[in-house]
């Protein structure tokens, strides 16, 4: 379990890190989302225990970040924003060095490697000096140190920057294959992502924790949630149709589309009933689960807190 | 200790996986010979020892040990591993050590490339070569000091060339500690046991025996309280910086 107790971290008169309280279980693939300088990274800098908190603790399976560090980090995979490794060492060579550290000796450390080498497709480049390498190979670097001694938390910060889609989903079927005995954090500004691998996801914005819920909890308090959109000849003439069932709270028109929002259950039904009944010539029609980027907003803007 | 082992061994590969070492060992080899036989007049003065090998080198390591030490931790700092090296299951005094001790492996190696020298002067004549070792030994020693000065000094910025001007300053001052020059600053108003400290601390007052061959208990233990006090420090810095930075 990661229990974040009243962590505050301040930069002088700045305060990156306020208040923050949480906790995470096993199974738990937690999204941290949040606009830059948020403090995702200053958060999961004093949950790896690099940064001391200014006020606040954490613990680690019950391991103090201050007091039992070492116990603590044994136990941990971190990577570090930005995927930071030594240069000037080949990937072969620095994670050998990695398994070193992390107490693997003779043939548990080969295995370790090897294990993540093949997890993260590294095969090709064992022994090219990592600062050769491409920003999303360096990436793969970094993701291999840090699941190398199959750690029981996983703290990754921004694992998937600077990958290519095709890699961007490898790293998620990764993370999803792991997830089942781990707690993993991750932070992230893609939302997607935290659709695609988290089960629960936090949205902090200026150091304070904003929202705390499932992506699909977040998703539903979008004012998309159900409603109706669809592409058509003639939507001012339907919108104005649609406004007037009993169903529909509002029509509003954008880019083309029309979507018409809620006042009560049975609103797709009812927008295909009348479809049926005007004969409109539909190219589109979907049920909105609720739009993620417009929530995310919304709550980063200051105008809700949860 | 096995993690000491691990950033040790680490650290040394590094050296030796980019040109820096090579480039190092090169000029160190060059700028001593440069010392000895121009300045130091080895062959004129038709003695058969290594004192004018040996009385370049506080001068020689004034320049040349921060070109070492200033990458230590600025670097780590700059390209962000310091992250990664601290939360690895070791403590930042495994660290200071595993590095500062590569480093000074590094210079002691440098020193030993230097061994054509003391063929010669075998070659040339009968020099006392217990005297020669304990002088080496005393070299080393007090590189050691200036590199615990810099791998200090180091870890307090991500830049290394600022990591290379402070610590030229401060082995300056320890190194210059102990001449009339500076003893006469405080000669006006200073009490005798603050001045005393003073000319105890340079690095030049216990490097003058050892570079003639004598290897005074307390020489070594100077250098050795050095080197432990600023590594300590080096420990401390490190540990603050998490709380601040
Ligand atoms: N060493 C530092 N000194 C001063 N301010 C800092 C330092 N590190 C981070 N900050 C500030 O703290 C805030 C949070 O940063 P960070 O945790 O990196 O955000 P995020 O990872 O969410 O983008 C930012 O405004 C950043 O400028
Ligand atoms: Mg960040």
């Amino acid at each position: 379990m990661i229990e974040a107790i009243s962590l505050s971290k301040h930069y002088g008169a700045f305060t990156a890190v306020d208040d923050l309280s949480f906790q995470v279980d096993a199974g738990q693939v937690l999204g941290f989302l949040g606009p830059n300088g948020a403090g995702k990274s200053t958060t999961m800098k004093m949950l790896t225990g690099f940064l001391s908190p200014s006020a606040g603790s954490a613990r680690i399976l019950g391991h103090d970040m201050q007091r039992d560090a070492l116990a603590a980090r044994r136990r941990i995979g971190y990577l570090p924003e930005g995927a930071p490794s030594y240069g000037e060492m080949t990937v072969q060579g620095f994670l050998a060095f990695v398994a070193q550290a992390r107490e693997l000796r003779g043939s548990a450390a080969r295995q370790a490697c090897a294990a993540a080498i093949e997890r993260l497709q590294l095969g090709s480049v064992l022994q090219q000096p990592i600062e050769t390498l491409s920003k999303g190979f360096k990436r793969r670097v970094g993701l291999a140190q840090a699941i190398l001694h199959d750690p029981a938390v996983l703290i990754l910060d921004e694992p998937t920057d600077g990958l290519d889609p095709n890699q961007k989903h490898e790293v998620r079927r990764l993370i999803q294959a792991m997830a089942a005995d781990k707690i993993i954090v991750i932070s992230t500004h893609i939302l997607e992502e935290v659709e695609a691998v988290c089960n629960r996801a936090m949205i902090i914005a200026r150091g304070r924790l904003l929202a705390d819920d499932t992506p699909q909890g977040l998703i539903a308090r979008s004012r998309y949630h159900n409603a109706v959109t669809l592409r058509l000849e003639g939507a001012e003439a339907a919108a104005s149709q649609l406004s007037e069932l009993p169903q529909v709270a509002r029509a509003e028109i954008s880019d083309g589309l029309l979507t018409v929002f809620p006042a009560a259950e049975g609103l797709f039904e009812a927008v295909s009933d009348a479809i049926g009944k005007h004969g409109w010539a539909v190219q589109e029609l979907k049920l909105e689960a609720g739009r993620f980027d417009e929530v995310f907003r919304r709550i980063t803007a200051g105008e809700e807190a949860a | 200790m096995s993690a000491l082992r691990t950033v040790l061994q680490r650290e040394l590969t590094g050296y030796f996986a980019t040109p820096v070492a090579w480039v190092f060992i090169v000029i160190f080899l060059v700028m001593t010979a440069v010392f000895t036989f121009y300045l130091g007049g080895f062959y004129t003065r038709g003695i058969a020892d290594l004192e004018p090998f040996f009385r370049f080198h506080p001068w020689l390591y004034l320049f040349l040990v921060p070109a070492i030490s200033m990458r230590l931790w600025a670097e780590e700092r700059r390209s962000g591993t310091i992250e990664l090296l601290l939360t690895l299951p070791l403590t930042v005094t495994q660290a200071v050590l595993g590095k500062y001790l590569a480093a000074w492996l590094f210079l002691g190696l440098c020193l030993l490339l230097t061994f054509p020298i003391w063929l010669t002067v075998n070659y040339l004549g009968d020099p006392d070569n217990g005297a020669i070792l304990a002088a080496y030994l005393g070299s080393w020693l007090m590189a050691g000091g200036m590199l615990a000065i810099g791998s200090c000094l180091s870890a307090l910025t991500r830049n290394q060339v600022v990591a290379f001007i402070l610590s030229v300053v401060v082995c300056f001052l320890f190194l210059l500690s102990g001449l009339p020059m500076v003893l006469d600053l405080f000669s006006a108003w200073a009490p005798q046991l603050l001045i005393d400290a003073i000319a105890g601390l340079s690095f030049l007052a216990h490097f003058a025996d050892i570079s003639r061959g004598v290897l005074d208990l307390r020489d070594l233990v100077y250098f050795l309280l050095v080197i432990g006090f600023w590594l300590a420090a080096n420990v401390v810095v490190l540990n603050m910086k998490k709380g601040e930075a």
